[in-house]
């Protein structure tokens, strides 16, 4: 049901892991429902230095995670606020539609991410 | 490991079932020779049946397409049929859909349906059963067994409290035929349901045990078949095919059914020793032989369905993204699972083609997909698991 990029993933997610010293971290979805995906980025000049995740959950939650990481990285804040779901499910071949849930979790992560660092600087000033 | 979802029909099953196809396609029918043959092969088949269930007599066999016709045809046919005597029907919260749904149609047709529960192993709470049945209860359905937990119901006692209050009890018997001696008649069950699939029969083949005297109506009507419960031609083949794996059921259950035992037991074990923070889902001995049913802390299901599929072990799960609703299992639910548990529970199901080796394989495979999917989940503690 999976495409092999998908699987690839799954096997081997990219930039698994936390970042101790992040700075800006989003958790997003709720162990109830099945899935639960944090964020760690690393900021330097306005661009995603590092990211990693952290994902509970089905076969797809962690291979949209280790796509969006995989998205981002390098990306500047703007850029990286800009990738959508359909990004991540596209990169990764499709996803089946009942799945489609898992790649919004993983934008809404890295843009929590953002945000949690972008108010956190706001907080410094 | 995954044979509830499928089972491989019984070589000796399928041989016995070809000639039935295009060789002998007599209806029992009709009235010439062929139709006569016919009508003795299904005559032959249903008596297999009869000795697999304990019935009294064959007229108490009627067969069907299934498990889920059977279970629907005696919970509409009985209510239907003996609504002048009341309209109440009581079940279980672990029951599987195919008596859910025609329960949940009847209180749209004005029935009432009371839900009982179960305690964490997934028993049946007796006293709750007990309080539940009024004057005006018809009907109760209980599952013999639940395919997901393994959980054998004390069906017996059960059958005393509902014949003392004076209502008929159907037994929802696919998990368990085949797997563990019944005797419908010595266990006080009114009406049973079978399916052949579940037995290493063919699709496509069921049976209802209805207790001579029961009160029930058809709810496919037509040419009058099955001495009208049943109307429809006959499915020889498959009925055939039934035939012989009850036969074959009889016959092995108890070899069979201590040799699957035995390595649930070695497979259980071996999980629960081999992986921290894991658990038993079920009853640890009041339960099918062929089920293995356990959850992982702080994972979920699907991936591990996914990395145990990639080294070939099929099996399946609780969890909500294993199913088409995203919802979990509503069996882990009602015995006490929280959402997140359900989630990350794994069920093997064993069967004729699995042996040691293959449950030495899984022991020894699990413990390192856990530890990588708990590595990568956030919710895994930063101590060492117990």
């Amino acid at each position: 049901m999976y495409t092999e990029k998908v699987m690839e993933h799954f096997r081997n997610p990219h930039n698994m892991g936390e970042i101790p010293d992040a700075d800006g971290v989003g958790t997003v979805g709720n162990p109830v429902c099945g899935d639960l995906m944090t964020i760690y980025i690393k900021v330097k000049d306005n661009r995603i230095e590092d990211i990693k995740f952290k994902t509970f959950g089905c076969g797809a939650a962690i291979a949209t995670s280790s796509m969006i990481t995989e998205l981002a990285k390098g990306k500047t804040l703007e850029e990286a606020m800009k990738i959508t779901r359909g990004d991540v499910a596209d990169s990764l071949g499709g996803l089946p539609p009942i799945k489609m849930h898992c790649s919004n979790l993983a934008a809404d992560g890295l843009h929590a991410a953002i945000q949690d660092y972008l108010k956190k600087k706001e907080a410094k000033k | 490991m995954d044979h509830t979802a499928g089972m491989p029909v019984d070589p000796r099953v399928l041989e016995a079932m070809l000639p039935y196809f295009s060789q002998q396609y007599g209806n029992p029918f009709s009235l010439h020779s062929w139709g006569n043959e016919a009508r003795k092969v299904l005559e032959d088949a249903r008596a297999k049946v009869v000795a697999l269930v304990g019935a009294k007599r064959s007229e108490e066999i009627f067969f069907t397409s299934g498990g889920t016709e059977s279970n629907n045809l005696a919970i509409k046919g009985v209510a239907y049929r003996n609504k002048d005597r009341g309209t109440h029907i009581v079940t279980s919260t672990i029951e599987h859909m195919s008596v859910m749904n025609p329960c949940k149609s009847l209180m749209k047709e004005g029935f009432n349906v009371t839900y009982v529960p179960v305690d964490k192993y997934g028993v049946v709470d007796i006293q709750s059963l007990e309080k539940t049945i009024t004057d005006k209860t018809i009907l109760v359905s209980i599952m013999y067994a639940n395919g997901e937990i393994g959980t054998i119901q004390p069906i017996r006692e059960i059958g005393e409290i509902v014949h003392r209050k004076g209502a008929l009890l159907h037994i929802d018997a696919v998990a368990a035929i085949g797997q563990v001696p019944i005797n419908a008649e010595s266990e006080n069950i009114d009406l049973m349901s079978i399916s052949s699939n579940d037995m290493y029969g063919p699709r496509g083949a069921g049976a209802l045990y209805v207790k001579t005297g029961t009160r029930i109506q058809p709810i496919i009507q037509g040419g009058g078949q099955e001495r009208g419960l049943r109307s429809g031609t006959e499915n020889i083949p498959a009925i055939v095919g039934m035939g012989k794996a009850a036969e074959i059921a009889k016959a092995e259950m108890k070899t069979e059914g201590e040799r699957l035992s035995r390595l649930r037991d070695k497979l259980i074990r071996g999980l629960l020793e081999g992986i921290p923070s894991s658990f038993l889902n079920g009853h640890p001995t009041q339960r099918l032989p062929n089920n293995a049913n356990v959850r992982f802390s702080y994972i979920e299901g699907e991936s591990l369905i996914l990395s145990l599929d990639m080294l070939g072990v099929a099996c399946s799960s609780g969890s909500a993204c294993t199913s088409k609703t995203l919802e979990p299992s509503h069996v882990l639910l009602a015995i006490g699972l929280k959402h997140e548990e359900a989630h990350g529970s794994l069920l093997f199901t064993l069967g004729k083609q699995n042996n040691e080796a293959d449950v030495d394989y899984v022991v020894n495979a699990l413990p390192d997909i856990v530890k990588r999917l708990r590595a990568i989940s956030p919710l895994t503690p930063k101590e060492p698991l117990s």
